[in-house]
């Protein structure tokens, strides 16, 4: 097991007049998945290449399992990765896929077989082994990939976006596998995505990025529950939070009793976090409800006509379009935000 | 689609079967006169194969036409093939290495390598016969099968289409092959070489018919008799001097041309038809 410590690594690439990463640091603990979440083109797949070696670091440290990387090849900074379309050798059987990088190393045909056989049993992929990748389902493509990273037994995972090819029940069940198989083999890895819901899953540390900086680093859970900028809430969590403008806000939060912030906060409350309450401080109108089996989402326009409101709700007697209902939420689930930077204002409902 | 009327399919098929048969009809032709004697041969070309055919084949491998001065078959369609060959396989080697740079490297003038190399397909050897010749006469390479396919080895054909594929191979199997710690010869060989596996069969059948059919340019470089290709020996025996040319042993000679060529055909064609058939989806 090994550590992957990113000590202000920045990114300029050849010819672009801003830096893309303009200076970031990562601690990945042993044994850690690190889940890398943001929106498109907001540097994760450049800052997960240059983990891997396959981009240039600008300035800045790598280090792998307790080694500085920046100026080693691929190959001898000893990780794998798995790519989104996972870039099998399309004229080498399965075996000779997972093979090749062992072959690379001079390992003795013997123990490659070995190895080999060992990664297909655990990924169920024995009985393909000579099958060419074409022959194979996107499914048992996705898992030769995995075989192929982890027959090596590197010192870090690298997956950029592996299961966005599949269908969404396959994503769902190959995401619970790939998160079993890294807890058992204990490999520390970083996973790029950009569905938050297989950010929120697979973490044990999520760090979400904006525009190449870092905006949150932390367990799931707590960035869930604290998020520390505007963007961070309405990136994580689906459907996302709802943000209230500092006039429309004031009467929540006057009502849950917070004074501090009522004038100049932007309020975020959480579409599961708000409830039906006759009389409730929220009066909204409802415009369409999506009914999802156990809970339905309620969409609607607050009375200021311009604010737009989710209440994800359980229950059956669920509003029509047209009527207006009320909602209340419980104070310690209001979040505050600072009206210009968009920061979190702390002691909000405490 | 086309439409299943019966007037339209039997114009189609017409016109079909009569381009077959024009394209066949000298083939034919050349056979049946090789299994006659001479004097049938020039009394009226006859529509239907005769009873020489061991005799003129045994007569044309054998002793060959020394009367028609040309040395004997066999030593001509050895000395066709090895030029055809050399030039293949000249050729392969030198565009697939090329494009393999002009794609995967950086290196100072790169563009103008590329340019460099795309202005040789203005310039095919009938075109710089003379200069050329001049070179290969300094190097002393005259009547040597260097002489006959190094000249031609150099074109840009097929570094054009190696370049075009490799482009088309994904930046991601090459940054996995770079990751399993594939250097890049070895990359080269074991992963580039293996997928350009249809577009080499298909050059090899192209090129080596290239090569077969060079006249010109054997004819040029060899004044001895032991590197005379089959091409120019067919033109031999038809200028023979003052003798009547030997139509039946010429036309079974003909046919024994086409061999080689036919059999690169077949046993590339099994090969470049499955990798059609097996590309990736
Ligand atoms: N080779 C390159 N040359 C120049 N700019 C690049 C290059 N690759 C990426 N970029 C730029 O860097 C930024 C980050 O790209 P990157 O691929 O890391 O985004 P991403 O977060 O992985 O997005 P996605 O979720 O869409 O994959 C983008 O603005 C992109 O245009
Ligand atoms: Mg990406």
């Amino acid at each position: 097991m090994s550590d992957i410590r990113l000590r202000n690594v920045r990114k300029v690439y050849p010819g672009a007049a801003e830096a893309t990463i303009p200076g970031l640091s990562l601690d990945i603990g042993a044994g850690e998945l690190c889940v890398l979440v943001g929106p498109s083109g907001c540097g994760k797949s450049t800052l997960l290449r240059m983990v891997a070696g396959l981009e240039e670091v600008t300035d800045g440290e790598i280090n792998i399992a307790g080694r500085q990387v920046n100026d080693l090849e691929p190959a001898r900074r000893d990780i794998s990765m798995v790519f989104q379309n996972y870039a099998l050798y399309p004229h080498m059987t399965v075996h000779g896929n997972m093979a090749y990088g062992l072959k690379n190393r001079g390992m003795p045909k013997a123990e490659i077989a070995e190895k080999v056989g060992t990664a297909a049993r655990m990924l169920g992929l024995a009985d393909y082994l000579d099958r060419k990748p074409r022959q194979l389902s996107g499914g048992q493509r996705q898992r030769v990939a995995m075989g192929r990273a982890i027959v090596r037994e590197p010192a870090a995972f690298l997956f950029d976006e592996p299961l966005s090819n599949l269908d969404a029940k396959l994503r769902v069940k190959t995401r619970v596998e790939i998160r079993d198989l890294q807890q058992r083999l204990g490999t520390t890895s970083i996973y790029v995505t950009h569905d938050q819901q297989e950010a929120m899953t697979l973490a044990d540390t999520l760090v979400v990025m904006n525009a190449g900086r870092v905006e949150q680093i932390g367990p799931p859970m707590e960035i869930y529950a604290r998020p520390a900028s505007l963007f961070v809430a309405g990136f994580i969590g689906s459907p996302p939070m709802n943000v209230l403008a500092p006039g429309t806000g004031a009467a929540l939060a006057t009502a849950a009793g917070i004074e501090r912030a009522a004038g100049h906060a932007v309020v975020g409350v959480r579409p599961e976090d708000l409830r039906a309450q006759p009389g409730g401080p929220l009066a909204v109108t409802v415009r369409v409800v999506e009914r999802l089996g156990a809970t339905a989402n309620v969409h609607g326009v607050l009375d200021d006509g311009a604010s737009e409101v989710i209440a994800s709700l359980s229950g059956t007697d669920l509003p029509g379009p047209g009527e207006v209902m009320h909602l209340g939420v419980n104070p310690a689930d209001l979040h505050l935000f600072d009206h210009a930077s968009g920061q979190r204002l702390e002691c909000a409902g405490a | 689609m086309v439409e299943r009327r019966p007037l339209l399919l039997f114009i189609q098929h017409a016109v079909l079967i009569f381009g077959a048969a024009v394209f066949v009809f000298p083939i034919y032709l050349a056979f049946i006169a090789s299994t006659h004697t001479a004097r049938e041969v020039n009394s009226g070309l006859p529509l239907l194969p005769g009873g020489q055919m061991f005799d003129n084949y045994a007569t044309v491998l054998g002793e060959g036409l020394s009367t028609a001065g040309a040395p004997p078959i066999g030593l001509m369609l050895m000395n066709s093939t090895i030029m055809a060959l050399a030039i293949t396989l000249g050729k392969l080697v030198i565009s697939l290495l090329s494009s393999f740079a002009i794609v995967y490297f950086k290196f100072p003038f790169r563009v103008l390598a590329f340019w460099t190399i795309f202005i040789t397909l203005m310039l095919p050897v009938e075109v710089r016969i003379l200069p050329t010749y001049e070179v290969v006469a300094q190097l002393g390479m005259l009547n040597s099968y260097a002489g006959l396919s190094v000249p031609l080895i150099a074109s840009a054909t097929a570094t054009f289409l190696f370049r075009q594929f490799f482009m088309t191979v994904p930046d991601e199997l090459t940054e996995a092959a770079r990751i399993d710690g594939a250097g890049p010869m070895k990359f080269f060989r074991d992963i580039l070489v293996p997928l350009s596996r249809t577009n080499i069969a298909a050059l090899f059948v192209i090129l080596f018919i290239y090569g077969w059919n060079q006249y010109l340019w054997p004819l040029l470089v060899t004044t001895d008799e032991s590197y005379y290709t089959i091409v120019m020996g067919i033109q031999r025996m038809v200028n023979a001097g003052e003798e009547t040319p030997q139509w039946h042993l010429i036309m079974t000679t003909a046919i024994l041309a086409l061999v080689p060529p036919v059999v690169v055909i077949l046993g590339m064609q099994r090969l470049f038809v499955r990798g059609l058939v097996e590309v990736e989806k």
